[in-house]
């Protein structure tokens, strides 16, 4: 017969979760998502009638920091919920199968619940060479093309899924690209981080789960609820930006005051993400918090956008110290310094006009002297 | 005392709306850019004191923006007046599609450049050369507005900014626009150095009064120029 799939409300209750925790999760959730509090009854209703997500969860070329996150989530029902009985679907780290059977539980996920499941990838898929990245005999690409195509949608963890991240740095030598360039046809939700806040990865699959849709995402395809400001404008350090009281050493008097890391590199000012609001480990702290500037992980290329404790970004094919502003500086003197040779060659080979001897073209005379 | 009588003839080039486009325009760069060295790499010195004394770089940053709203406007009205001024402000002369306005720039290039002929230019606004590095220029101070507003997008709820927002997943996140900015900032000041250079050269080799021309919008040109440019364009420009 036929096992009934449990909703989450069951499965964690079958956990010894109470009630009350429950909603406490569902609430939390809700104020994270940025719903109104009518919300609130709607991920209650959602977890608790709404058969689990069949989820399969690739791990291509990455570190697995984006599950590791995803396991220290705050409030840590549906990581349990999700990863212990992932196991059942397919998650490569976690799952309790191995060798054909693995493969058997993936693809008795695509072929039961097609169209319905939703494919989560950690890691960016090597395209140099294919091989550089094969699970099973097959290549990471052949892999999520084929997994795709029947999902409702699919999920790009971490930077590396969503935009390459140290793999693809310069010079990208295995070809690695994210998740949104190699499948189409799919809404790709992009977590992005390195690693993704676990809140806001238990709030993407909330809001999956609860709707049965795909966040509204921004122009980079990121969930506009995590993704929508800057770390600048929801730092707690804001207010020493705006009166220019910046740390000039992480030794200094101005670190210990708290100042801010805007000249220690800090690349809050271009980094979208939830650190400031939601923050990390239970809501404890995040890095500008720790004393140390935010590197800007969820951004696309931070690695080459560095180094990481320098404002001014290096400039690609100068050399990691030049700057935009020794370049500029160079080529100013350049500039300044061809300007002077050229007045000079002027004053010699202009002396005709100068002196205001005729040429030869010119009828003008120069009557009286 | 030294003199020359020459036939000269004053020929109106810059009508008053270029010349003010021209210095709201200087005004602007140069705020811009005195403010845009703060903000990239602002100098320390309120330290020690507590954050709620004093908003200065706020400030700075305020009026960076307010020069940059203002550089923006001024642009887009240096842009119609490329279709409603005179022939010397017109569109036509800045984008070379012409063999004549190519042969000009070589002609440019030999004379005032590298100074291997000693032809003299016929030219009464720009030369042609002078025009293609303006519509550079322009192109730059269009991507300018455009990195510029992209960034100031995230903290806007105003329309304007928000149709330059495109520009940042274009070019892969903020951190790319924020460097595409400041590197086309130098590209801003390297064309400040040239351009008065230039602006002093053809003054100390023309005489045609170039540098008050921007002032006062006349400049002498020599009457055989000018009759030249009449008999080509079919009007009399004698007033």
């Amino acid at each position: 017969m036929e096992h009934k799939q449990r909703s989450f409300y069951e499965e964690v209750r079958g956990e010894g979760t109470s009630r009350r925790d429950f909603l406490k999760f569902c609430t939390t959730m809700a104020a994270f998502l940025g719903l109104e509090s009518s919300g609130v009854g709607q991920i209650v209703k959602a977890l608790e009638t709404k058969p689990r997500l069949p989820v399969i969860w690739f791990h291509f070329q990455e570190c697995t920091c984006c599950s590791e996150s995803f396991i220290r989530a705050s409030h840590p029902i549906v990581a349990t919920i999700v990863l212990d009985k992932i196991s059942l679907d397919y998650q490569e780290t976690l799952m309790a199968a191995s060798g054909y059977q693995a493969e058997e539980a993936y693809k008795t996920v695509m072929a039961k619940h097609s169209g319905e499941y939703i494919v989560m990838v950690e890691g960016s898929i090597p395209t140099e060479n294919e091989a550089y990245c094969c699970i099973g005999g097959r290549s990471a690409l052949q892999i999520l093309q084929e997994a795709a195509k029947n999902a409702m949608a699919v999920v790009a963890w971490g930077n590396c899924a969503s935009a390459g991240c140290v793999q693809a740095a310069k010079p990208n030598p295995t070809g690695a690209k994210p998740v949104h360039k190699v499948i189409s046809g799919k809404p790709v939700i992009n977590v992005q981080g390195c690693p993704p806040i676990a809140d806001v990865m238990a709030g993407v699959v909330v809001h999956l789960l609860t709707f049965g849709r795909i966040p509204q995402l921004d122009e980079l395809n990121r969930p506009k609820a995590f993704y929508s400001r800057r770390v600048h404008d929801t730092c707690y350090r804001r207010a020493n930006f705006d009166a220019g009281l910046f740390v000039e050493s992480f030794d200094d008097e101005g670190a210990k005051k708290g100042y801010c890391l805007y000249k220690m590199g800090c690349k809050g000012p271009v980094t979208y993400n939830s650190c400031g609001i939601i923050k990390w480990n239970d809501g404890i702290s995040y890095p500008i918090q720790s004393g140390h500037p935010c590197i800007g992980c969820s951004e696309e290329g931070f690695w080459d956008n560095g180094p990481f404790y320098q404002h001014l970004p290096s400039v690609a094919g100068f050399g990691i110290e030049t700057t935009a502003d020794k370049v500029g500086l160079g080529l100013g003197i350049a500039t300044a310094v061809g300007v002077a040779g050229h007045a000079i060659v002027t004053n010699i080979r202009k002396h005709r006009e100068l002196s205001n001897v005729p040429d030869k073209s010119s009828e003008i005379e120069n009557p009286k002297v | 005392m030294r003199s020359r009588t020459i036939p000269m003839r004053e020929v109106y080039v810059w009508e008053l709306p270029v010349r003010m486009y021209h210095w709201v325009n200087m005004m602007c760069v140069i705020a811009l850019c005195i403010t845009g060295f703060i903000i990239g790499n602002p100098p320390a010195f309120m330290n020690g004191t507590e954050a709620y004394f004093n908003y200065w770089f706020g400030t700075v940053r305020f009026v960076h923006f307010i020069a940059a709203f203002l550089f923006f406007f001024n642009f887009i009205f240096r842009t119609y007046w490329g279709f409603a001024g005179n022939e010397f402000s017109r569109w036509t002369n800045f984008i070379p599609l012409k063999r004549s306005q190519w042969k000009e720039i070589v002609d440019v290039i030999k004379v005032d450049i590298l100074q291997v002929t000693h032809q003299k230019i016929d030219s009464i606004g720009h030369n042609a050369l002078a025009s293609l590095v303006y519509f550079i220029t322009f192109l730059i101070f269009l991507l300018q507005c455009l990195t510029g507003f992209g960034m100031y997008s995230a903290m806007s709820k105003s329309f304007l900014p928000k149709m330059f927002a495109w520009i940042v997943p274009v070019l892969g996140g903020d951190m790319g626009v924020r460097q595409l900015h400041h590197i086309l900032m130098w590209g801003f000041i390297i064309f400040a150095i040239v351009h008065v250079y230039l602006v002093f050269y053809h003054d100390y080799i023309e005489r045609r009064g170039v540098t008050s021309s921007m002032i006062g919008g006349w400049k002498f040109i020599e009457e055989d120029v000018v009759e030249r440019h009449e008999a080509e364009t079919g009007e009399n420009t004698k007033c």
